[in-house]
């Protein structure tokens, strides 16, 4: 066993770890943040994105070990504090981008983290090309796509107020 | 806020716990003291387990028990039940060999479980489980349809000579052979409905529990109708009565058929829980899912349509060969026959039908249904026939369509295998998506397409399903062992604000949301004032759950019967409290009111009086305003439609690109627009998933080669066509209250077809006249390189 200090959605915490333990499984098990899904066992489908120092990451694809001080925000911390929620979960609903809701918390920060990363603005083929790596079986991507677009122009306002 | 009751696309009550990591999975459910259960399964096809030595395993960290079939025989564990008896053509019923929850004696899959090792971590039990050591002696194997009835193949069960488990047939053979030999010209197709492994994105989950206080037990599983789980297990597997057995699917991931069924696993860990006094909970790896979730479609046809000079169809007779996998599966043996065969007619007047379907074992995971289940199988079949009927006449494909549509004016039709449609407008659905995927334009896009070096085709599928399952009495005289009706519970609470208790489950379908809507439109309650329970067998009351397009036509049936009964005792209330007589009292928007006056009581009013009795008329009524109905449907209900695919393929590389789709269904009564557009999307997205990209795939020997998303092609978003359009143009069921036929399936149905014939006529200067599912890449890139026209020879293709 082996100690690693994150913080997580803003709060500190220290875990006990073993070696193996992943990182998705320290954040639903060890600290009880069951948003974050667990949809497969190659890393191919997504419902484990969360993000690492601001990067989206696959936390099944990541030891508990290796996010030793690392900054991490999951679904359950991306609302703001007063529970509005962020535009892109705001987008999602609007759109009707997501139906059973198991790939959505991975989506939706694969989402924030895609838009993030292009302020300059996103096509619909970049937008689909981003969503390489998330896989949804209800939707057909189409409305998701939709709200990411929708929610594009919202964040970069947000950004520069 | 606007308004929210029917036709309104109100935005989903769901989304909010769902968006911000609040929802409640079965995996997100853990109970006090937990052991967790770690599944050893067979990784070969076809052997007999000579002996198990558990004793390493046992004594291994942190394990607690190991069980292997042996267990399960000494506790006198029944097998896994089959929901539904198809009956020979010679009368006698189908094989129906156990399927033991842990395999004795002998595994008959890959994936097939052998043993259970129940640790207090999942490592401890994932480790322990590498150390059992088990001895087998393979045996041949077969997983393929044709192989499994040739002369002289293995037998998966002992006694199922040539693994037929059933050989059934609709229709007259001798009269539809008649017009066969005396038609103008008779157009056959070879088809196979590749196999499909379902893929909810959350992997299935049960969770055992036991109360030593209570003697109760609950199971926690990711299921589409926990009230039919909590029956089949506790009457048939473990001897539980229903009062001492729950069954809670609390949010679940995505079904599409696959949590439809009753599971070992969920056996397993309910059993075990009792045995070892202790909850256990097991949660699939996605590895599993594949080797261990029901697989959908596998069927091989040859179909031959006999027509005259004009081109109108005169008969049609099929043969097909349907997977069954090893074991059968809840609903599976319906879905080749009742699902299937009675949708041969499709929206064509064609007079005469036969059907031959033998269901067959190989050694496979179990097949059953998905999305669409037996319907994608017909409207394919009949989709891609008349294409080649088309190519082989020279009869324009609209054309040849139109003039064998059944007419608006025809229904009620019935059809020469079984099933009478109530409505429809098959010429409305084609003419609008005509004109929404400027159909007269193609020949332009595709001149264009050309002078960029790409193939560009344009398909079509014109096709009904039939769902709103189903009509109990009729669905019981053709096998089925369960009734199809369903439940609601409307409880108008003392303040006015209403709970409904539904026997449906959503997983994914925004139930939350449309039938909140259900209830505005009917009681005129707020939106926000209405909770909707489902999913949990101590809440709701029996109620066969969610699949086949059902939950609304049947479930939001039950609501209207239930909410009627709730109008009908408020009117005798309010009659009474404004000294009326009850036939003079009106109920419209909350309100009761006494016709021609200004008097009135709102439902609150009513409700209060209910519930607090005192001026009431007590001697004629009881008190309380919470009313149950029971809802049978009178027939299935009949969707239909139009799709239409355009597809780009790059002859260099035979890579085919979706370049657009238009879906235009007939779903009946839309609730919510936006709902319904999301259902067609995904569904379309699965069947352009099964026409272009899945396949689920076997070696010669049984093993499952396509077992994880590495090998086993999932639609992704760049897969999926830019340019599509969703439309409804809807005639109304005329015999449930709400006029809904569902939607759910439609998208799966209607799509694959309209996928293949786009991808054939893009091929159409390489003389391809049919081409099996999935059409991929390196099929069309052997097809475009072995063809005369492509330049290249074959020699030069196979270097």
């Amino acid at each position: 066993m082996a100690q690693v200090t994150l913080t997580v959605n803003g709060k500190q915490h220290t875990v006990e770890v073993e070696g193996r333990t992943l990182l998705v499984e320290l954040l639903r098990e060890k600290l009880g943040l069951t948003g974050t899904h667990i949809g497969c066992d190659t890393s191919q489908c997504g419902a484990c994105v969360v993000h690492v120092d601001g990067m989206s990451v696959k936390s099944c694809t990541q030891l508990a070990l290796q996010a030793n001080g690392a900054n991490i925000l999951t679904i359950e911390g991306l609302a703001a504090a007063d529970g509005t929620l962020h535009p892109m979960q705001e987008m999602f609903r609007e759109h009707h981008a997501l139906q059973c809701g198991f790939c959505t918390p991975g989506m939706v920060m694969t989402a924030v983290d895609l838009v993030q990363s292009h302020p300059e603005g996103l096509s619909e083929k970049e937008i689909r090309e981003g969503l390489e790596g998330n896989l949804c079986r209800c939707t057909g991507y189409h409305n998701i796509v939709k709200a990411i677009a929708a929610a594009h122009p919202l964040m970069h306002a947000q950004a520069a107020e | 806020m606007g308004y929210q009751g029917i036709g309104a696309s109100v935005r989903r009550k769901e989304d909010l716990r769902f968006l911000s990591g609040k929802g409640n999975y079965t995996d997100d459910i853990n109970r006090p003291g937990q052991l967790y259960a770690v599944i050893k399964r067979s990784d070969r096809p076809h052997a007999t387990i000579d002996s198990i030595d558990i004793a390493a395993a046992s004594a291994a960290k942190g394990v607690v028990k190991v069980f292997t079939g042996a267990d399960i025989v000494e506790a006198g564990l029944g097998g896994v039940p089959c929901g539904w008896q198809i009956h020979n053509i010679d009368g006698t019923p189908m094989a129906e060999p156990m399927h033991p929850v842990l395999a004795v004696g002998k595994v008959r899959h890959v994936g097939d479980p052998v043993a259970v090792v129940i640790a207090e971590s999942r490592q401890d039990a994932k480790n322990a489980a590498e150390l059992l050591d088990i001895a087998y002696t393979d045996l041949p194997a077969v997983a393929n349809l044709t192989d499994a009835v040739k002369p002289g193949a293995v037998e998966v069960h002992d006694g199922v000579g040539g693994n037929i488990c059933y050989d059934w047939a609709i229709g007259d053979k001798a009269i539809v052979d008649g017009v066969f030999a005396n038609a103008h010209k008779v157009v056959k197709l070879d088809l196979t409905n590749n196999r499909l492994i379902p893929n909810a994105m959350e992997p299935r989950v049960a969770l055992g529990d036991f109360d030593t206080s209570s003697g109760d037990w609950t199971l926690y599983t990711t299921s589409q109708n926990p009230h039919v789980i909590r029956l089949l297990m506790g009457a048939f597997v473990l001897h539980i009565p229903e009062n001492k057995l729950r069954v809670v699917a609390p949010d679940v991931g995505g079904g599409f058929g696959s949590k439809i069924y009753h599971y070992a696993e969920e056996a397993i860990v309910t059993w075990a829980a009792g045995k070892l006094r202790r909850p256990v909970k097991w949660t699939a790896d996605r590895s599993e899912s594949f080797m261990s979730d029901a697989h959908g479609r596998d069927h091989v046809s040859t179909a031959e349509m006999a027509i005259d000079k004009e081109g109108h169809f005169l008969g049609l007779r099929i043969t097909t060969l349907a997977n069954m996998g090893a074991y059968l599966s809840t609903f599976a043996p319906a879905v080749p026959t009742y699902l299937y065969a009675t949708l041969l007619a499709g929206v064509y007047k064609t007079p005469v039908i036969y059907c031959n379907v033998k269901a067959v074992f190989t050694n496979t995971v179990p097949v059953d249904a998905y999305r669409g289940a037996g319907r994608p199988e017909a409207t394919y079949l009949l989709e891609r026939l008349v294409d080649v009927i088309s190519l082989e006449t020279g009869i324009d494909k609209i054309e040849l369509r139109r003039k064998n549509f059944i007419g608006v004016d025809a229904f009620p039709y019935q059809t020469p295998v079984a099933l009478q449609y109530d409505s429809g407008d098959y010429q409305t659905t084609l003419k609008v998506a005509l004109q929404n995927a400027d159909w007269d334009g193609f020949e332009a896009r595709r001149a264009d397409a050309k002078k960029r070096g790409k193939l560009r085709g344009i398909g079509i599928s014109t096709y009904v399903e039939a769902c709103g399952i189903a009509p109990s009495a009729v669905v019981g005289s053709l096998g089925a062992r369960a009734g199809l009706y369903e439940v609601a519970e409307i409880r108008v609470h003392p303040t006015g604000s209403v709970t409904v208790f539904t026997g449906t489950h959503s997983h994914g379908q925004g139930h939350e949301t449309t039938f909140a809507q259900l209830v505005v439109d009917q009681l005129g309650v707020p939106f926000d004032q209405i909770e909707i329970v489902h999913g949990d067998t101590a809440k709701i009351p029996f109620g066969m759950g969610t699949y086949g397009s059902r939950s609304l036509p049947v479930g939001g049936s039950a609501m209207v019967k239930a909410m009627d009964k709730v109008i009908a005792k408020g009117k005798k209330i309010a009659a009474h409290l404004m000294e009326a007589a009850v036939e003079d009292i009106e109920f419209k928007d909350n309100t009761f009111t006494v016709a021609g006056t200004d008097k009135s009581k709102t439902l609150t009013d009513i409700s209060l009086a209910a519930y607090v009795p005192h001026n009431y008329p007590i001697e004629e009524l009881e008190p309380g305003l919470d009313e149950t109905a029971f809802y049978d449907p009178k027939n299935f209900t009949f969707p239909g439609g139009c799709h239409i695919a355009e597809v780009e393929i790059d002859p260099e590389t035979g890579v085919v690109e979706m370049v657009g789709f238009t879906a235009v269904d007939d779903v009946g009564r839309v609730i919510n627009p936006m709902i319904v557009e999301g259902q067609v999307q995904g569904g379309v997205a699965q069947g352009i998933g099964q026409a272009l990209m899945e396949a689920c795939t076997y070696d010669s020997d049984g093993q499952l080669l396509s077992g994880s998303y590495m090998d086993y092609a999932m639609p992704r978003a760049n897969d999926m066509p830019g340019s599509l359009s969703v439309a409804t143009e809807n005639t109304m069921c005329t015999h449930n209250p709400l006029g809904s036929k569902g939607c759910g399936e439609v998208g799966a149905i209607g799509s694959p077809p309209a996928v293949i014939n786009a991808v054939v006529d893009a091929l159409k200067d390489y003389g391809v006249r049919h081409l099996d599912m999935p059409a991929t890449g390196a099929k069309l890139w052997s097809i475009i390189q072995a063809a005369p026209s492509s330049g290249h020879t074959p020699a030069m293709a196979a270097e």
